[in-house]
């Protein structure tokens, strides 16, 4: 199963990470700090695997962005590959033409996204329009809802009364 | 740190402004970028946090969401440390909020904040993740979302080990499971590991019936989910039972993440089940053949090589794919994962993996260095005594090639590979002494410490490779550029000890001992130079004493001392009584001004010694100074016997105390060291009435794991050399009698002596288990000398291996530790068996089960029919047939066994019983030979 994934740019700045095995607060800023080095001084044409802590890092990268994922040894490494091609495409079609910005700004709608994709560090959804069909249905739901809610008259009135 | 929660103060409290002026995530994601200093502790953070701190208190859940949303950025983007209670606490009170838009906020919120350390948090949540995981009528649209939510929630780690919350939602997943949902099935997944004793009941049953299911995507998720539960720390044996539905999916399935899932499944329960492996060895090659992924074709090579090891068409077949993989030049990733495959094979192919080895000594010299690293791995994995010269000597120079870090890694492992086993595939050591001079000499050599080791270890235990050690020390010594160098520090100080112990072997003493006295001298670290200096007091003794040997001869002969010539011959003969030397020198009238025993050169060794070393008497390292100030002495002494030459004197008076002197100082030198044994002092039986480890007992933990680590130091044991016999009577008294004397008073802290103390080989003695009686088997076990070890190819080796001294125990904890086997009984497998069995949790014999159910289960492979019918059949059939044969209630017996009534034992009988289980390991290991 996958640990963690993790995006972070070519400077070494944290775009997203999700975990699947409990790592305690402080270990987590441990590990990024490790993974993002050891990826960062990988050159182009190499392989996407890293061996690092018995674990295995499997990353690729796409533009400025680094796409990491931490499996076991015995997981199939090709296969991590195809589900981060898998999320990247499909962040590709949400945002239109995804670039670092849009992950940036939109931090939690990748989270949703990535929801979809992976629970507990397995893949779920294999189907691209699947995915993205369930993301907007839920962002439209939302927007519906927040037209309705988050008026100024309503909450200048919440808040006098 | 501001981001330390403020007291509830009024001052703090949310204001109108602050809900009216909310600054939205957009705005804090801006001025964080238009921040110029290093993100973590700018002043922007922590304004962004206080005022994040204030707003999340609002009573609005608007204006919560958005603090909230802000702190997950925050937090999880690692800009500032953020305490995992302050995101998780609001989080959960925003979960009950009617909005989509907040609950979605709340539950992101909680997913990346919860992880164990916050579970106190958890029951809070409890109600409201019911809630919304049970069907309601209202806004069934969005109650879908909402649910997914919760389920996703639940298969978040944090909540995952929280065995409450799998109590308590165990019921509420089962609905979400019949409906195929994959997020229900992974969550299902989590809660079972968490508690399989609460869950196991409930859900396993559903989970299993999701892998039959006509949804793809619930039987992908459902193998994704049995792969995760049956990973390496759990036991697969309760999985069998699965097989049938497994198998099903392997014939039928189309999808290649769930093909992967399920083959790695089979991967783990095939070794259980022999009839498993020849029922699936057909889909599987033929998924191999077929399918265009590489993913999954590489999944199908790593089951056939580590599952259907047996199965010889498939492993020819899963080979050919390797090597195909091997042969990828424009795709790293492949060319890493054919090595990884090839390094799966196990020793029957091992001809195979010799035939990569062009590709895979190619791979040594690639840009990426995992797949170097691969390739030295697979390099070493393929040494054996016929090609260990070919590959050391290849690895050795592609070392020189390679950059800093790999080319040690590659001395490393080849320095690990030669010394294993006490150099058990070394057959030419005057070939290995000259690879570790050759390494120590290697561009980037950071090895120092273990080649400085093998070198001093080699000496001890080889003694036909004496001659040439000294020869490769003598090289080491005399290139200055080394010195500078201070990871080869333990390199020379080996190579001057060496020196100075086998000093009868070096040809030129002179040149020894200029080299070990050059200026440079002065780069070495104290310790080092103490060597250094003991090694030439070793080497001047050795001068001198055959100088004096000489003085004697020519003394007694007619015409004393002008007759060099015949002081040659004299000294020639005497030297070739000396092992091995004999026939390197070459003595004539030639060599009569370069003899380094002649009065000139001594003379020069003494002047050198005295204006190099004086200095050192007055050094602060009190090591160094010491022996300085012993050197300096013994170089007095020579000159007053020079003087006495330059007089010519003959007074046999005066010479002889000084000559007993040199002769005792020679004797001194001549006692062999010999290695000993790790553990010998553990077999040292504790005399009675000696308590040791009353009050120590706490300690048993730190000391027995420093017990265990073997430990890398070398011993000495002084040990009476054969040719000692020579010497005079009073020398060895001299000698050793301040060591007699202390092994009088402190018997009870030496080694027992047998009687065959003067025999070449007692070394054993110093871990002598058994009891004088047996005493010649006892040495025949203990004392291995590895013979010549290839059979067939006596013939092209020119020469015989020589004898390595091998002591009992070096490979006994190895041994010991490669037994010890502790059986896993897991609360999972046994939760799980217990639903198979209709129980509660029942630890029962996994054998007895997989046997049992194996034997229908392989008759319903064929017939598709339903598994949980299936299991429910065994249900009944296992019924009764059960009873109490409890794999742990065996191993208890066994246990009871092998404990022969502890507290009755002495410590002899179970050192015997040891050393018996020793040797039979032993001879096992000669007739595989």
């Amino acid at each position: 199963m996958i640990h963690f994934a993790l995006l972070i740019s070519r400077q070494g700045k944290v775009r997203l990470t999700k975990w699947y095995t409990p790592y305690p607060q402080k270990q987590r800023s441990k590990v990024i700090k490790e993974v993002s080095t050891l990826i960062l001084a990988r050159g182009p044409k190499l392989c996407n695997f890293v061996d690092w802590q018995g674990c295995r890092v499997v990353y690729k990268r796409y533009a400025s962005l680094y796409f990491c994922m931490c499996i076991d040894p015995a997981d199939n490494e090709l296969e991590t590959l195809q589900i981060i091609h898998h999320f990247v495409e499909i962040l590709d079609r949400y945002f239109g033409n995804v670039c670092e910005l849009d992950l940036i700004f939109n931090f939690h709608k990748a989270y949703f996204i990535l929801d979809e994709i992976l629970i507990a560090g397995e893949l779920q959804e294999s189907n691209k329009k699947a995915v993205l069909r369930l993301v907007t249905a839920q962002d439209s739901l939302v927007e519906a809802a927040k037209e309705e809610a988050s008026s100024l008259s309503k909450i200048i009135a919440q808040a006098t009364k | 740190m501001a981001s330390a929660p403020p007291a509830p103060s009024p001052a703090a409290a949310p204001s109108l402004a602050d809900t009216l002026f909310q600054r939205s995530l957009d705005d804090i994601v801006k001025s964080l970028r238009a921040d110029p200093s290093a993100a973590g502790d700018s002043a922007t953070v922590a304004r962004a946090l206080s005022e994040i701190h204030r707003e999340i208190r609002a009573p609005d859940a608007a204006t919560k969401a958005v603090a909230l949303q802000k702190l997950t950025y925050i937090s999880s983007l690692h800009f500032a440390p953020v305490a995992s209670h302050q995101l998780a606490f609001p989080a959960i009170e925003l979960l009950a909020s009617p909005h989509l838009s907040h609950k979605r906020l709340a539950y992101l919120a909680a997913s990346v904040s919860l992880h164990p350390a916050s579970l106190s948090l958890l029951p809070l949540a409890t109600h409201q993740l019911h809630k919304d995981l049970s069907p309601s009528a209202s806004a069934a649209a969005s109650h879908r979302h909402v649910s997914a939510l919760a389920l996703q929630l639940l298969a978040s780690p944090a909540a995952a080990a929280a065995p409450d919350l799998a109590v308590h939602l165990a019921n509420n997943l089962v609905p979400h499971l019949s409906r195929g949902s994959p997020r229900a099935i992974a969550a299902a997944a989590r809660v079972i590991a968490a508690s399989p004793s609460a869950a196991v009941p409930i859900l396993f049953k559903p989970l299993a019936a999701c892998l039959a299911s006509p949804d793809p995507r619930a039987s992908t998720a459902a193998a994704a989910a049995f792969c995760d539960l049956s990973a390496s720390p759990a036991d697969a044996a309760p999985f069998l039972p699965l097989a049938p539905d497994l198998y099903n999916l392997l014939t039928t399935s189309r999808s290649n993440w769930a093909l992967i899932k399920v083959l790695k499944v089979f991967a783990r329960l095939a070794p259980l089940e022999s009839r498993l492996a020849a029922r699936i060895v057909d889909p599987v090659c033929q998924l191999l053949t077929q399918s265009a992924a590489m993913s999954l074709t590489f999944e199908c090579i790593r089951t056939v090589l580590t599952a259907l090891p047996a199965h010889d068409a498939a492993v020819r077949l899963a080979i050919g794919k390797a090597k195909e993989f091997l042969a990828a030049d424009d795709d790293p990733n492949l060319r890493y994962l054919g090595l990884l495959a090839v390094g799966m094979l196990g020793p029957a192919y091992a001809s195979t993996v010799n035939d990569c080895r062009g590709v895979i000594a190619q791979s040594l010299g690639d840009a990426d260095s995992n797949i170097c690293r691969e390739a030295l791995h697979l390099m070493m994995g393929m040494v054996d005594d016929n090609n260990v010269m070919d590959i050391a000597g290849m690895l050795v120079s592609h070392a020189a090639k390679s950059d800093p870090e790999f080319a040690n890694d590659i001395l490393g492992a080849v320095l690990a590979a030669c010394g294993r086993n006490v150099y058990e595939l070394v057959a030419d050591f005057d070939w290995y002494a000259s690879l570790l001079a050759d390494m120590a000499r290697s561009l980037h050599c950071a090895q120092g410490d273990e080649i400085g080791r093998q070198l001093v270890d080699v000496g001890l235990r080889v003694h036909d490779v004496r001659p040439e050690l000294v020869r490769s020390a003598r090289t080491l010594l005399i290139d200055p550029a080394l010195l500078g160098n201070h990871f080869l520090d333990p390199v020379l100080s080996a190579a001057s000890w060496i020196s100075g112990e086998y000093v009868d072997f070096i040809k030129d003493p002179v040149e020894v001992v200029e080299a070990l006295l050059q200026p440079r001298t002065s780069l070495l670290p104290m310790s080092v130079r103490a060597v250094y200096i003991l090694a030439v007091f070793k080497v001047i003794t050795f001068c001198f004493s055959v100088y004096v040997e000489r003085l004697d001869d020519s003394s007694k002969a007619v015409n004393a001392l002008s007759d060099w010539l015949a002081v040659d011959q004299t000294v020639s003969a005497e030297r070739k009584v000396a092992p091995g030397s004999g026939d390197e020198q070459v003595i004539g009238p030639s060599t009569v001004e370069k003899d380094p025993f002649s009065h000139e050169s001594i003379l020069y060794i003494v002047n050198l010694i005295q204006t190099t070393v004086s200095p050192l008497v007055e050094c602060n390292e009190v090591e160094v100074q010491e022996r300085a100030h012993n050197l300096i002495g013994f170089v007095h002494l020579v000159r007053e016997i020079q003087e006495l030459k330059e007089r010519k004197v003959a007074d046999d008076e005066k010479h002889s105390p000084v000559k007993e002197l040199v002769k005792t100082m020679r004797t001194v030198f001549c006692q062999e060291l010999g290695p000993v044994s790790d553990n010998a002092q553990q077999n040292v039986a504790p005399p009675d009435g000696l308590v040791l480890n009353e009050n120590l007992v706490e300690f048993a933990d730190i000391l027995s794991e420093d017990d265990t680590t073997p430990s890398t130091l070398i011993f000495f044991c002084p040990h009476s050399r054969h040719s000692a016999e020579t010497r005079d009577e009073p020398a060895v008294s001299m000698g050793s009698s301040s060591l007699s004397e202390h092994r009088k008073r402190h018997g009870l802290f030496y080694l027992p002596t047998g009687k065959a103390e003067d025999e070449p080989n007692d070394y054993p003695h110093a871990n002598d288990p058994l009891p004088p009686a047996s005493n010649e088997t006892a040495i025949d076990d203990k004392l291995k000398t590895v013979e010549p070890v290839f059979p067939g190819k006596k013939s092209k080796s020119t020469k015989s291996r020589p004898k390595v001294v091998k002591l009992d125990g070096e490979d006994f904890l190895s041994s010991m530790m490669a037994n010890v086997n502790i059986p896993k009984e897991d609360p999972l497998s046994g939760a799980v068996r217990g639903v198979f069995l209709g129980r509660d949790a029942n630890p029962s014999s996994s054998q007895n089960v997989s046997g049992i159910m194996s034997e229908g289960m392989l008759n319903k492979m064929g017939t598709n029919e339903s598994s949980c019918q299936w299991i429910e059949n065994i249900d009944t059939d296992l019924g009764g047939h059960l009873t109490s044969s409890s794999r742990t209630s065996k191993h208890r017996n066994r246990d009871n066994e092998k404990g022969t009534d502890p507290p009755e034992s002495n410590g002899k009988e179970s050192r015997k019983h040891k050393s018996s289980s020793r040797s039979g390991h032993r001879q096992g290991k000669h007739k595989h030979r």
